[in-house]
């Protein structure tokens, strides 16, 4: 990477006021994505995936907390940007498609109302080719024209619609990052398949830099140029998708894969498996790795410090104070 | 939509009669007209001769239809306190106590949402605890001591406004301002709460993920979903404003429905009693079908369930 990335990310914290105490979201957490390469954020459920998206987009809930050293996207420093300047951005530069299909469209408004204000705010367009644009985009990404989509309400459509309307409402604007927070998990087995389909194929034509969250490790070995592997908020292996399937060097990587019939050769729907125990509670501090607890490997050192990031030969960024070599034989 | 406005519609109606039912039933039940209408001195012969010369011994549900088919017509008898047809009395009085009751729900209802909303937007903050303080304020005060207090600043030490009577508009100022404080609360909580909760609900995050302004997010996009329950306690709110205030009304001297209602009660007279009973209900059937027309409006998923 001789550019300077598209993406930028370093030092981002996210705490949660809880009940309890203050809930460490997301650690630490920095990387890097190069223009129109696709990273994967994977991990289990509660691991601080979908806080790190909504961090990077501004778009935390009121208990939440963020500081970083750095959050750059494009030419625009997010860290100085104010409400007003952010809210430019937003569905502009940098768009987030969302977990969750069935809630994330208002009730109140129609497809082609909700599609065509954000022509209208960003591309200063007028209401009818506003609708016009809207109604292409819904071709698009498979909403066939004739229907009268536009003028029916989110709750006149299906899980897979509506989560077509957002990513065509999301990708209008031409952004030239997308954040896709596991858009397919919420959606019948069938049809994730077709929306990730779709995404994937918009997202290469348009050229766009994308930030993909799943579960699925088959998804992840077509779609991803990067993955990073999320573990108790904290990223805890990065690098480039073969490698890290091929060859996983943090314990909870291989882990995760070695509960995958045939790790390398996945196919879609092949999910992160589970591995025994749980995770540490992330209200306060942790004391060590926080995997050491489910770690197979885990040592005395292991409880005392907090392991750091460290760039391995290959390149790729594990947070383990043993290399492989000294974990696991090469067998 | 339309099936939703004529299904809404019968459903009134329905209810409509079966409140003008109840209510004869119930007055004749518990007075006997004909004793109520012969006065004090009567014997009971006169009483008996009344009661055959208006009817009264014929059986109940013949009077009962006898009546709605007056009713119908315009007509609700006479009122043997007044000596006026009832139908007179009422078109005397309503004028009144509808304009109050319209510009008290304005008042409550300008004053408590833009309320509810700044405290939701604001949650926590002077701001909040300021419109909160407002509520509590609104609900604890008793009607005939902010009556007396408003007269004495603004009428008697401050000559702004009338003490009271009917002329112009300027005398509904003080009873409006009264009557409102008392809608003002539960619309302003309601608001409160409903936008709170909609502010965190997913589709208004997706409204800020596409750069909308402060504005449309809060105004388009949750207040038309917040709004919705609102709407319905705003309508009983409203009817039972122009149902008339007989504390209002007595202070400041306004002769409305509330003051009739009061008069009627006080010499059982049955024809005026039934027929502000009625129009209140209907006030109160009324309000209820237009809320649900108006939500219908707002929120579609109403309108096709
Ligand atoms: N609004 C909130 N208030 C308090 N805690 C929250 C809130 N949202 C999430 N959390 C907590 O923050 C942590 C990280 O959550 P996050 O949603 O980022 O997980 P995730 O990796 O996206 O999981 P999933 O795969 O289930 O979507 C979890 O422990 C979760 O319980
Ligand atoms: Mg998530």
């Amino acid at each position: 990477m001789a550019d300077a990335p598209f993406v930028s990310v370093s030092g981002l914290d996210i705490d949660l006021e809880v009940p309890g105490g203050r809930l460490h979201a997301v650690r630490d957490s920095s990387f890097d994505i190069a223009l129109g390469e696709t990273l994967c954020i994977v991990g289990e459920s509660g691991s601080g995936k979908s806080m790190t998206a909504l961090g990077l987009m501004g778009l935390l809930p009121s208990n939440a907390h963020r500081s970083a050293r750095r959050l750059r996207v494009g030419n625009h420093d997010l860290l100085s940007l104010n409400r007003r300047e952010m809210a430019d951005l937003m569905g502009r530069e940098m768009a987030m498609i969302f977990q969750e299909p069935m809630t994330s469209l208002n009730p109140c408004y129609t497809v082609g109302n909700q599609m065509s204000e954000m022509l209208i705010r960003h591309l200063r367009m007028g209401r009818r080719p506003a609708l016009t644009l809207a109604r292409d985009w819904l071709d698009r990404v498979g909403i066939p024209p004739t229907a009268g989509r536009l003028d029916q309400y989110p709750h006149q459509l299906s899980g897979g619609l509506r989560q077509r309307v957002m990513i065509a409402m999301m990708l209008m604007c031409s952004p030239k990052l997308i954040i896709a927070d596991e858009p397919t998990t919420a959606l019948d087995v069938t049809i994730q398949a077709q929306i990730l389909h779709l995404l994937a194929g918009l997202q290469r034509e348009l050229g766009i830099t994308m930030i993909f969250i799943t579960h699925d490790l088959g998804v992840v070995s077509r779609i991803a140029d990067r993955v990073a592997v999320m573990y108790a908020g904290q990223i805890v292996e990065m690098g480039r998708t073969r490698e890290i399937l091929r060859d996983p060097q943090h314990p909870y990587t291989r882990g995760l894969l070695e509960c995958v019939p045939a790790p390398g050769k996945t196919r879609p729907g092949a999910h992160l498996g589970t591995i025994p125990g749980t995770v540490p509670s992330l209200v306060g501090q942790l004391s060590g790795c926080g995997f050491a607890g489910r770690c197979p490997h885990a040592a005395v050192g292991c409880r005392g410090e907090i392991p750091a990031l460290t760039v391995r030969a290959d390149g790729r960024q594990v947070r383990c104070l043993f290399t492989p070599d000294a974990l696991w034989s090469a067998a | 939509m339309l099936r939703f406005l004529l299904r809404r519609a019968g459903l009134a109606l329905l209810v409509a009669l079966c409140v003008s039912m109840l209510t004869f039933a119930l007055l004749n039940i518990t007075i006997d007209p004909a004793l109520a209408m012969a006065g004090e001195d009567a014997t009971d012969q006169d009483i008996q001769a009344l009661r055959v010369a208006m009817g009264f011994d014929r059986p109940a549900h013949v009077r009962y239809l006898d009546w709605l088919q007056s009713v119908l017509q315009g007509d609700f008898g006479v009122s043997p306190y007044f000596g006026l047809p009832v139908s007179d009395l009422i078109m005397d009085r309503m004028p009144v106590t509808v304009t109050l009751g319209a510009l008290a729900t304005a008042f409550a209802v300008i004053i408590g949402v833009p309320l509810g909303v700044v405290a939701a937007i604001y949650p926590n903050t002077l701001i909040d605890r300021v419109s909160l303080s407002v509520a509590v304020f609104g609900q604890a005060i008793p009607n005939f001591w902010f009556s007396l207090m408003l007269i004495i600043l603004l009428a008697v030490q401050f000559p702004i406004f009338p003490v009271s009577g009917t002329e112009g508009f300027s005398s509904f100022i003080l009873p409006t301002i009264v009557l409102g404080t008392n809608a003002i609360p539960p619309i302003m909580r309601l608001t409160r709460t409903g936008m709170l909760d909609v502010l965190s609900s997913d589709y208004i995050r997706t409204a800020w993920a596409k750069g909308l302004q402060p504005r449309q997010v809060f105004f388009k996009h949750a207040l038309r979903n917040a709004i919705v329950p609102v709407v319905a306690v705003a309508a009983i709110q409203a009817a039972n404003m122009f149902g008339g205030s007989i504390v209002v009304e007595a202070v400041f001297a306004l002769h409305g429905i509330g003051m009739l209602a009061y008069e009627s009660i006080q010499r059982s007279d049955i024809p005026t009693m039934q027929a502000v009973i009625l129009i209140f209900s209907l006030f109160f059937i009324g309000f209820s079908a237009l809320s649900d027309v108006i939500n219908a409006y707002l929120d579609p998923r109403i309108r096709v369930s």
